[in-house]
């Protein structure tokens, strides 16, 4: 064995990472998001996407998903340390694979080309709840919901119908069914 | 129509209600009108500091002796840039500190005005919330609101940003009501359920050990008699974390000393080889655990900790128990005395193999050094200094390094909040003005800072602070030349490679502090020392005290790096292998 050089102890074994989405509701208030994203950062956890807005004007609160990845420890540490933070409300951990939830992302996609480039590129994108936002003799603005991995997959297959310009949110998440997450 | 204050008077009202005796501080143009009103509020002694550092670290010193949080008050800007340090070791810490700081008018924020900076956004990583007050209307709450966030649950610094305009701005005070309620982030989530499943583990058990930390002392004095009943009742060894010390009687034969990298041999053989620990308020520090995945590999682990992301952050634990310490271990106490009545007495068997296998490493004497007729031995200084000390009640702050190790070996405490220590960021220079914090709590107490000569220089100037205010702080420098713990890896890890680590020009300790106006003594010998301790106990005015010791002396036993707990590297034989001979010396 390398005889070790720093008087910090050498890395152990990295676990298997999962991708989770943590919502959390928080006060909306100046810096909140500073202090999660913050929080994220300076503790080294990943942010795949993140979705914020205020949901509640009255109350005042925002929810914010945020789609990481971790080792369940991470995880676990993650939303741990979200509850310490003074303006978070409640936190919310979702599997990618759980099934009794949605999760939805959106895009605009921007199309430049001619008629029969601009239709195939609509039709492709048909099963995502495709809209024409705008349109020119040149170009459509589509507007898709879908997952995830299906806007990053369309974002490349699009690129031969002559995809210009993408535009993208972070998911959102909601439970199936009548139960709200308390 | 009820009077309206202004600002600056609120904040002061503010404190009146919140029982705030002593502000560490220093003025700047961003708080003049705070100043401007200090001398209408005679509850409140305002000590002047030298640097907001030293503010910060006399707040810890006063807020860890005394149990109360710790105020400070500095300006926009570079004020509060200073204070950083201090808050972020208060963070790692976790001592409460209210730190008010001065910001420019609310109309200039965003400009870069003069002595503007981020304070918000510079101190939210190390602080446990801090608040920019745009509005006098919302001054009252957010001051009431930082001291409740300051000192409920794992407690921790706090930071309140306040325009100059602001502290002009006029409204009303409503009489601030304490409330006993705590603040929803303070949790006591254990149950019945979770105590009588670790008295179970604990009645199992056949070499259990505690392992105690400074969530122990911050749990309040209660906490540590408590915990005194708990592990006498049980027969239990326990170790403590460096935090930690004071909890439980450094005498007593229970305790097997301080764990970690410079731990006692028994403590860490016993983490090792235990079949149950009882983590009670530490975190699994990384100066700890040493090597994670070999830490302890064949025990039941519980934890017990108020604050829940403290759980299974390092080290995955069998049992969590979340909550504070002393209300824990009174439903344990509680609950042993209901359901096992003897269990002291039907355990002793079962540990006493433990306890012979204890005794084993025990006789290893870790702690041991070979004395010297000629030069002092840094660990010798300290054994005298608490041989000299011990039975005044006395307090002890220490700087970063060597000193500080072998003052957690060597100086044995009895009672809590009597050590004040920079454990996790390991702040140079923290001792100092820790010491003039401690004796302001405690005016008529023995305050020592056991201090190297490379980190007090760090905050030297707060010497200063202990003057003006006839502070008697003894500052007892182990003196060896050298950035002693630096030297001691760049020995053990570096090859010999002492870059940097020698400082070559030092001043005449005596004389700076016949320069302060406060009392320089000098021991170079070890036949002197004791008259010159005792001459520096007597002396009723702070004494800068240069203790000349060994300049080669390593600090041992240790846990080296990537070792799990019971590979130590053991002291006085393996330390004439490696005495650092004339060639390693032309190095420096």
């Amino acid at each position: 064995m390398v005889k070790s050089k720093s008087a910090y102890s050498i890395p152990g074994k990295q676990g298997k990472l999962d991708t989770h989405i943590i919502v959390v509701w928080v006060d909306n208030e100046a810096g909140v998001l500073a202090r999660v994203v913050g929080l994220f950062s300076g503790r080294g956890y990943n942010i795949e996407s993140l979705a914020v807005a205020e949901i509640d004007p009255k109350l005042n609160i925002s929810r914010i998903t945020i789609v990481t990845t971790g080792t369940p420890q991470v995880i676990e540490q993650i939303k741990l340390q979200l509850k310490k933070l003074v303006p978070v409300h409640k936190v919310a951990d979702f599997k990618r694979e759980d099934k009794k939830v949605i999760f939805k992302e959106m895009a605009l996609f921007k199309i430049v080309g001619n008629q029969s480039k601009k239709e195939k590129a609509l039709k492709a994108c048909k099963k995502y709840n495709a809209i024409i936002l705008d349109k020119s003799n040149k170009s459509y603005v589509i507007q898709v919901t879908a997952l995830r991995r299906e806007i990053d997959l369309m974002s490349k297959n699009l690129k031969k119908f002559g995809l210009v310009s993408v535009s993208r949110t972070g998911a959102v998440a909601m439970t199936r069914g009548s139960e709200i997450f308390k | 129509m009820s009077k309206l204050y202004s600002g600056a008077e609120i904040l002061f009202k503010c404190l009146e209600d919140q029982d705030v005796e002593f502000i560490f501080g220093y003025p700047g143009g961003a708080v003049l009108p705070i100043y401007d009103e200090l001398k209408n509020f005679n509850f409140l002694k305002h000590i002047l500091v030298r640097h907001e550092q030293g503010a910060g670290h006399a707040a810890e010193g006063y807020a860890r002796s005394s149990g109360k949080p710790g105020v400070l008050l500095v300006t926009s800007g570079p004020g509060a840039t200073n204070a950083v340090t201090a808050l972020t070791d208060a963070y790692m810490d976790s001592v409460p500190l209210v730190c008010i700081s001065g910001q420019v008018p609310t109309h200039l924020i965003g400009t870069d005005a003069f002595q503007e900076c981020d304070t918000t956004g510079i101190t939210r990583p190390c602080t446990k919330h801090n608040w920019l007050v745009k509005d006098v209307k919302d001054l009252e709450k957010t001051i009431h609101k930082a001291f409740e966030v300051a000192t409920t649950g794992r407690p921790g610094p706090v930071l309140v940003d306040i325009p100059k305009d602001v502290q002009f701005q006029k409204t009303n005070y409503t009489k601030f009501k304490k409330q006993k309620k705590t603040n929803g982030k303070v949790h006591n989530h254990f149950s019945q359920k979770d105590i009588n499943e670790l008295i179970e583990l604990m009645s199992k058990a056949s070499k259990p050990i505690f392992y105690t930390g400074g969530g122990v002392i911050n749990s309040g004095p209660k906490a540590s008699e408590l915990l005194r009943e708990l592990v006498n009742k049980t027969g239990f060894p326990i170790t403590s974390t460096l935090q930690g010390l004071g909890s439980y009687p450094g005498e007593d034969s229970q305790f097997l000393g301080m764990l970690g990298m410079h731990g006692s041999y028994e403590a860490n053989n016993a983490m090792h080889d235990c079949d149950l620990m009882i983590n009670i308020g530490a975190r699994f520090d990384d100066r700890i655990t040493g090597k994670i995945d070999e830490f302890s590999p064949k025990s039941k682990k519980v934890h017990i900790d108020i604050d829940p992301s403290s759980i299974n952050k390092n080290v995955k634990v069998d049992l969590p128990i979340i909550g504070d310490v002393a209300e824990v271990i009174t439903s344990t106490i509680k609950t042993i005395k209901k359901i096992k009545p003897n269990f002291a007495k039907s355990n002793k068997q079962k540990i006493s193999k433990w306890w012979e296998q204890i005794q084993k490493w025990r006789s290893v004497n870790s702690f041991d050094f070979v004395n010297s007729d000629e030069t002092i031995k840094p660990q010798y200084a300290v054994q005298r200094l608490y041989e000299l000390t011990k039975n005044k009640d006395t307090y002890i702050t220490t700087e970063v390094g060597q000193h500080q190790m072998w003052a957690a070996q060597h100086y044995k405490f009895d009672k809590p909040n009597r050590w004040m220590t920079s454990g996790g960021l390991g702040t140079m220079g923290y001792g100092l003005p820790a010491a003039v914090g401690v004796q302001v709590a405690h005016p008529n107490k023995l305050v020592i800072d056991i201090a190297g000569e490379a980190s007090v220089l760090m905050t030297m100037q707060e010497m200063s602070t202990a003057v003006q205010y006839s502070l008697p702080i003894k500052i007892f420098i182990l003196n060896n030349e050298y950035m002693g713990m630096v030297r001691q890896w760049q020995e053990l890890l570096h090859d010999k490679n002492y870059s940097e680590s020698y400082t070559a020009a030092l001043p005449d300790f005596v004389k700076l502090a016949e320069a302060y106006g406060c009392v320089g003594i000098r021991a170079s010998t070890p036949q002197e020392l004791d008259d010159k301790i005792i001459e520096m106990i007597n002396t009723d005015r702070p004494v800068i005290f240069d203790c000349r010791v060994d300049k080669q002396e390593n600090c041992f036993p240790m846990i080296p790096s990537g070792k799990p707990h019971n590979q130590m590297l053991l002291g006085p034989k393996d330390q004439k292998e490696n005495k650092i001979t004339g060639k390693g010396k032309t190095l420096v």
